[in-house]
């Protein structure tokens, strides 16, 4: 009796950890899993790969110091010129307007909705605001053009042009509200309760709650948030490509045209330069500065989030 | 089977020479032409091969015809690399392009379809330029005008202190090549700090929205938004000159009246589709010019066009 036990016991044993048959289910499960990992790796690798070819070639013609330097660009007209720096300064214009919008709304969003909203409001607005991620940009170019840049030309004091960046900015900066606020609600809500709890048992408002614990302890994810949301702002295209112009500006007045280096890609794009020519050149080597920019932009937030995060439980 | 095809729509095509000026409708009586047809090219003459494909299908619905616009040179590029039959063109082809096609061994005709003004464009505010000389476009457009002419005033002194923003086709465009050529004298050379774009509508919203803005584009561009921009009266030196079918056709409205062209390639007229939408082009040349509100030929271009084209076909 006892041995038929021990003797079935051992039988499950077996059967449970022994390798009595391959599960090959399993493997093709883990080898698609594996596919799907590397794939976004890959097209990565694969990207810059392409990048890097045609941008040496273009240095092998223009220094970097012209390119680090100059503050002309006229790449596609005779006698070109190939400084960089009015389409980074476009790019930093743009993308800094928008963030200086998209924070403060953003995070204060996240905070009415993590720490002050009734659950029933809560539960309606956030799928409205996350709607708002899902506009196309060509739309919020159109948008930027049509309505924003006419109400600042009647309404401000000063010169406005029909392309110009701040238009391009205030409506960038309304795009990414969702990335910001839905990231760092999420953020917030994930804050332990107990941290709340206590800061209200020793008399806190809840100002107090929301400025002083919920928000420090989320703060790793909210930089992730607001760091997520400069790296789309400064590849975003369309948009500027629409409303804020083509003419590369070296200058710092939002409010006059000026050219990204996206808006520089995608018009460059449009007028089907012939493959391998120089010009065509000039947009990878534009191409892989911006790949450049974004790539330190995720690396420095992956270091924030390691520096700031706090774990809790 | 293929041979009877093209002998079918050769006939198809004789017969719809016969009736000459008869309305775009009913003039093919042949089967069904199938298949596709690329063209790519200039801006400004894409509109005009948009409408003689629109009409085109009416009769031939399974014929798929894309019409690119990557501007005359983007399109001969193409056109010289074997990928498409026709090019659009606002500007003869070049020695270069020449070349590149010869290289590939692909052969062509240039076939004028409709005449351009190419038309300089103002704000509706702008009481002041109702005409400018070819010199005081020059004083604008000039590289030497680079970071300099900024403001009006600086062009006439008679005119008001207002910032001159200027709106013009990027450096693929054949509307650029020409300006170029025929403002500042030399073909590619322009002032840089302008805003360039191979789309016109840009030019168009952006003309509109600046009250010291000026720009250019073809003449159709102008038809179509004339309710929101001015069109500006050129003086060559035989006073001022606006554009108009009249004056681009005669010549008069100098030196910004120009040609302008399709290039089929002939290794393409085997294919039926492709003949018999060149067919329908050159006998409809009239009702597809004027559904598109371009400038369209006189009786002696007119007779070149079906000449051009008839030596085209005898030779392939």
């Amino acid at each position: 009796m006892a041995s038929v036990t021990g003797e079935s016991v051992r039988g499950t044993a077996r059967r449970s950890l022994g390798r009595t048959r391959p599960r090959y289910g399993e493997l093709i499960i883990k080898v698609l899993l594996f596919l799907a990992a590397g794939l976004s790796v890959a097209t990565t690798l694969a990207i810059v790969a392409s990048l890097i070819p045609p941008t040496v070639e273009f240095f092998q013609r223009v220094s970097p110091i012209e390119f680090f330097t100059g503050t002309d660009w006229t790449a596609l007209f005779k006698n070109p010129k190939y400084g960089v720096l009015p389409l980074v300064a476009g790019t930093l214009i743009i993308t800094g307007v928008a963030v200086l919008i998209a924070v403060p709304l953003g995070l204060g969003t996240a905070i009415y909705l993590s720490e002050y909203a009734h659950p029933r409001v809560r539960a309606f607005f956030k799928p409205i605001l996350e709607v708002l991620a899902g506009i196309p940009t060509v739309v919020y170019g159109f948008f930027a053009l049509v309505a924003i840049t006419p109400i600042l030309q009647d309404y401000l004091p000063w010169d406005v042009d029909i392309y110009n960046g701040f238009a391009a900015a205030f409506v960038m900066g309304i795009m990414i509200i969702p990335t910001v606020a839905s990231l760092s609600e999420d953020a917030m809500s994930a804050v332990p309760h107990s941290l709340r709890d206590g800061a209200y048992a020793l008399g806190s408002s809840r100002m107090i709650v929301s400025v002083r614990v919920v928000v420090p302890a989320a703060l790793s994810g909210i930089v992730a948030a607001v760091i997520l949301a400069i790296s789309r702002a400064i590849g975003e295209t369309m948009i500027v490509a629409i409303a804020a112009g083509n003419r590369p500006n070296w200058g710092w007045n939002p409010f006059e045209q000026m050219a990204t280096m996206t808006a520089y890609i995608a018009g460059a794009g449009q007028g089907d330069l012939p493959t391998g020519s120089f010009e065509y050149k000039t947009i990878f080597a534009v191409g892989a500065l911006l790949f450049t920019m974004t790539f330190v932009m995720n690396l420095i937030s992956i270091r924030l989030v390691r520096k700031y995060r706090e774990v809790y439980e | 089977m293929a041979i009877a095809a093209v002998l079918v729509a050769a006939l198809a095509a004789c017969g719809s020479d016969d009736d000459d000026g008869s309305s775009s409708g009913s003039t093919n009586t042949a089967p069904q032409l199938s298949g596709a047809i690329a063209v790519d090219g200039s801006s400004t003459v894409g509109p005009l091969t948009s409408v003689a494909a629109d009409l085109f299908k009416e009769d031939n619905p399974n014929v798929d015809v894309t019409v690119g616009v990557s501007g005359t040179g983007g399109g001969f590029e193409k056109f010289c690399n074997g990928e498409t039959d026709i090019s659009d063109a606002s500007r003869p082809i070049e020695d270069d392009e020449k070349a590149a096609c010869e290289s590939k061994g692909i052969t062509y005709a240039e076939l004028q379809v409709a005449t351009d003004a190419l038309t300089i464009v103002v704000n509706k505010e702008n009481d002041w330029a109702q005409c400018l000389t070819v010199d005081q476009l020059k004083k604008m457009w000039e590289p030497a005008a680079e970071g300099k002419i900024t403001n009006w005033n600086q062009v006439d002194p008679s005119f008001p202190d207002e910032k001159l923003e200027l709106f013009g086709p990027g450096t693929d465009s054949g509307t650029f090549d020409y300006f170029t050529a025929e403002i500042n004298g030399e073909e590619g050379a322009s002032r840089t700090d302008y805003s360039p774009s191979e789309d016109d509508n840009v030019t168009v919203q952006g003309v509109t929205g600046t009250k010291g803005g000026l720009g250019y584009f073809g003449f159709s561009y102008f038809e179509e938004n004339q309710d929101t921009l001015t069109a500006v009266q050129v003086d060559s030196g035989n006073g001022c000159v606006a554009p108009s079918a009249e004056t681009a056709q005669d010549g008069s409205y100098a030196p910004l009246s120009r040609p302008l062209f399709i290039y089929p390639k002939k290794e393409s007229l085997t294919q039926p589709q492709v003949l018999g939408f060149l067919e329908f082009y050159v006998a409809n040349i009239d009702d597809i010019v004027s559904e598109a509100a371009f400038i369209p030929l006189n009786d002696e271009q007119k007779a070149k066009l079906q000449s051009d084209f008839d030596t085209l076909k005898s030779a392939s």
